[in-house]
Order: structure tokens, then C-alpha cells, then sequence
């Protein structure tokens, strides 16, 4: 890659940060460029948070329909899926998969309800069994 | 050690950037990419048993931790590292080491570090980064893969060295406690490359180099039978932020290594080793463009069509096989041109 094919594509991702490449001058030497993004890389990325936030969007009407729980929705929130939620937590994946049920999730201890709000970095109230679903 | 405070630099990947910074204050002056080279850091594995959000992992680089402990290894830099049980002596230890004016390089997760843009923020563990210093409740952090030092609060940076779950930190600190004050650079350069060429060309695995390329390509193939359209845009778009975005190298880890082997080339004297850096360079290219096939099918609002990715991968496959045939004969045969090989 020569130094003026950096791509220059101001990836909304980026956030007005830039990206060091390595890449070619005129003399053929390797120098480090900064890049403003790719509209490549930017396409993989977009569609990772977007499917993040279907899967939460998701969430929120299973939650509304009473058949799922505020604890899957910040899961998602958190960009987390349950073997993620399951080790920053260090309980068993089948646990965590029964506390995402609204049975499951309305019979959780106040320890857990703690343990989870730890990992997903929240307050605790919004894993209290009458919570709202968070947006 | 590390009398002399560090000096921010922007770098192409997180530990590399790291390792070359810290030393660079401990008296020994490495550039980004003779780390990644020395430590024979380059890799690419693909391993489609262990699943992230559901999807294989692929990787252009070796586990994270390897890079700065292979240069220990190859010219002797001897690191003091450590872990912690519970995050208050994790943060105490950091607190002290701050106080005696060191810098220390971290291990932390990308999701709970404030300063990374949100579209980057994913539960990748394995972030390297350097706290320099302290103000109130504030960390002076030189994050390489940012182009200016960041701050960073006390609770976030604890949460992000403490984060549970694969490749978790536990708090990881590290930092050269002594460089070598010589070093055998004919050596060392041979070694390093054999190294990373013999587990290119020759690793006893299927998921392993070139083949582990070739194993990604027939997974490729296999997509359609197995998945429908969104999840093989999933799994595409994976293999791309694999490449290019997350800490795992990809096409820009091949760029570094050619500056590696460019910048040998001057070192050592050896015209030779550049016209293998050009052979790199011509894999970092063809990455790219396997990123931008996929790319193109992320996009596409038609059905996925798989032939493109495919093809860009075996190209690629066959570039870097010949690229490090190539390396391999210039660490045995120093001196001599390529041009007879060919």
C-alpha cells in the first residue's frame, strides 16, 4: 500500500480519531500514516453494532410481551451474548440462559442480581423484578 | 530502569506499540515493527472450534503477551510483569509504580475504556496500553493506537484490567526492568524470521499458516449448505473486523513485517531482505482486497455470492506461501541474492 492509497474515508465509527497503517512513500520505504478510516472496514463494523442492537431491539419486545427480561435487554446493550455474560459473571451458561426467562429472571437472589449488575457495569435497580426494560 | 519518562507515539497495533514505547524509555531504541518482527509476533491461525458471538476466530498475530515476552527471549529484554487476585492491589500496585515515576504497560479490555469511540467498543480483553502517570482521579494513559495520550477515570480503568471472561487481564502490569546493552542483530534477525516462516510453512496444524489460510477458504465454501444470507454476512463482516479493526493485526500486520524486513535490510546491509519485504507488501495487498470482496457481499442487497471472497483468499494464500518460502531462504543463506532462487 503506497502512502497516498491510505484510505481517507472518515469513518463515522472512528469518531474523529485516526488509525496509524503502515505504508510506502515515494522511495519505497515504510512509513506510518494516519488513516481517518475505510469504508471497508467501516461496513463489517456497522453491521457488528447493528446486529448487537437488533438483538436488543429484539430483547425489548420479548421483555414488553412478558416473555423475556431487562437483564437479556442490557445484555445486548452491553454488546454481550450469554457464553460473554456467562464468564464476566462466572456462572454456568445454563444459568445464565434461565435468568433471561421472565420466571428465571423474577426469582433472582439479591447476590445475583448484584453479581450481574457488577458485570454489566449498571446500577442494581435496573435488575429489580419490577424494572423497566432499559433503552 | 526507565529513568526517562516515555515519549507517546501513534503505532499501527497495541502491544507492539507498547513494547517499543516502554523500551524506548528503558535506553533501548526498537521501532514498532522490529518489534512485531524480533518477537516473531506475525501468525495467522483460524480456528473454527473456539467461537466468538457465535462465529470462528481468526487471527494474524501470535496470543497476546507473546510479543513483548518473545523479545525477551530473542535479545534479551527481561520484563518484571504482574497479575492480581483482587483490583484494589491491582490499582495499589499501579498507584505505587506511578509514584516511583514508572511507566507501566496494562492489559485492559477495550469495552470499558471511556475514550474509545463507541462503534469500537466490543469485548475484546486483550488491549495493551501504558499509564504514565496520575492526576487526581484521572490516568494519563499513551494508548499507541491513539494519535494523542488520553485520560482515562479510576473506576473505568479498574473495571477494564479486571473484566472476567476469555483472555481476561487480571490485571496485568508489565515492564522492562533491563535491555540488552548489545545486541547480535545478524542473529537475532535469522532467528526471528525462521521462526515465524516455519510456523507459516510448516506448523504440524490444519489451523496453523497457510494452511489454516486454505482451511478459512474451505469454510468459505462450505457457508452457503450451512448458513443463510445474514449469517454469512455476519460471518464475512467477522472475518473482516478480525483483520482490520480489532487487536488481531490482519493486512496491516503484513505491512509492518515488510517495514521489518525493509528496515533489516539497512541494518544488516542486505538489499536482499528488501525485495522480500516487497513480496510481503504484495500480501498485505492482497488481504486488503480479500477485506474488500467480503465487503462488497456485506453490502450487497443481492443474495451473498461467495466466489469473490474465496478467490481474493486462495490469492492470498498463494502469495504468502512464496513470501515466506522466501523468508525462510533468506534467514539460511545470508548475503546472497534471491535472484538465483527464483
Amino acid at each position: 500500500m503506497k502512502v497516498e492509497e491510505v484510505p481517507q474515508d472518515d469513518s463515522p465509527g472512528y469518531a474523529k480519531e485516526r488509525r496509524a497503517v503502515y505504508a510506502q512513500d515515494a522511495d519505497g520505504g515504510y512509513v506510518v500514516a494516519a488513516s481517518s478510516g475505510w469504508a471497508v472496514e467501516e461496513a463489517a463494523n456497522t453491521l457488528a453494532v447493528a446486529t448487537f442492537e437488533a438483538q436488543a431491539q429484539a430483547a425489548r419486545a420479548r421483555c414488553a410481551a412478558g416473555e423475556g427480561s431487562p437483564l437479556e435487554v442490557l445484555m445486548y446493550v452491553r454488546r454481550m451474548d450469554v457464553p460473554t455474560l456467562a464468564q464476566a459473571t462466572g456462572l454456568w451458561a445454563w444459568r445464565v440462559k434461565r435468568h433471561l426467562s421472565p420466571k428465571g429472571y423474577r426469582r433472582l437472589s439479591p447476590a445475583l442480581r448484584q453479581r450481574y449488575a457488577e458485570a454489566l457495569g449498571c446500577d442494581v435497580t435496573l435488575l429489580l423484578p419490577d424494572a423497566e426494560a432499559p433503552a | 530502569m526507565n529513568t526517562r519518562p516515555i515519549t507517546h507515539r501513534h503505532a499501527g497495533h497495541c502491544e507492539t506499540g507498547v513494547s517499543s514505547i516502554l523500551l524506548e524509555a528503558a535506553g533501548l531504541t526498537l521501532s514498532e515493527a522490529e518489534v512485531l518482527g524480533l518477537s516473531s509476533g506475525l501468525t495467522f491461525v483460524h480456528l473454527p472450534f473456539v467461537r466468538i458471538n457465535e462465529l470462528p476466530l481468526t487471527s494474524y498475530r501470535m496470543p497476546p503477551g507473546r510479543i513483548y515476552r518473545g523479545l525477551a527471549r530473542r535479545i534479551g529484554v527481561r520484563w518484571a510483569q504482574q497479575r492480581f487476585r483482587h483490583p484494589a492491589a491491582g490499582m495499589a500496585a499501579l498507584d505505587a509504580a506511578l509514584e516511583q515515576g514508572r511507566a507501566v504497560g496494562i492489559q485492559a479490555s477495550v469495552y470499558w475504556l471511556p475514550y474509545f469511540p463507541d462503534a469500537m467498543r466490543f469485548h475484546f480483553n486483550a488491549h495493551n496500553l501504558i499509564v504514565y502517570g496520575r492526576d487526581g482521579d484521572d490516568y494519563l494513559v499513551s494508548d499507541p493506537v491513539f494519535e494523542a495520550p488520553q485520560r482515562c477515570p479510576r473506576e473505568a480503568l479498574q473495571r477494564a484490567r479486571f473484566v472476567r471472561g476469555a483472555l481476561a487481564p487480571k490485571g496485568l502490569m508489565y515492564w522492562p526492568v533491563s535491555v540488552p546493552g548489545a545486541i547480535d542483530w545478524s542473529t537475532a534477525f535469522a532467528r526471528s524470521v525462521r521462526k515465524t516462516a516455519n510456523m507459516m510453512l510448516r506448523a504440524p496444524f490444519p489451523f496453523v499458516g497457510i494452511r489454516g489460510i486454505r482451511l478459512l477458504g474451505r469454510q468459505l465454501e462450505r457457508l452457503p449448505r450451512r448458513w443463510d444470507d445474514a449469517r454469512q454476512r455476519l460471518y464475512l463482516g467477522q472475518v473482516v473486523r478480525m483483520q482490520e479493526e480489532i487487536g488481531t493485526g490482519g493486512g496491516g500486520f503484513r505491512f509492518m513485517y515488510a517495514a521489518y524486513l525493509h528496515e533489516m535490510a539497512d541494518r544488516l546491509n542486505r538489499a536482499d531482505l528488501a525485495e522480500v519485504g516487497q513480496s510481503m507488501t504484495a500480501c498485505g495487498d492482497a488481504w486488503r482486497q480479500f477485506a474488500v470482496a467480503c465487503a462488497r457481499q456485506i453490502r450487497s442487497r443481492q443474495a451473498v455470492e461467495l466466489a469473490g471472497p474465496i478467490e481474493a483468499l486462495a490469492r492470498v494464500a498463494t502469495l504468502e506461501a512464496q513470501a515466506f518460502r522466501d523468508v525462510l531462504a533468506v534467514s539460511r543463506k545470508p548475503a546472497r541474492s534471491l535472484a538465483h532462487l527464483k
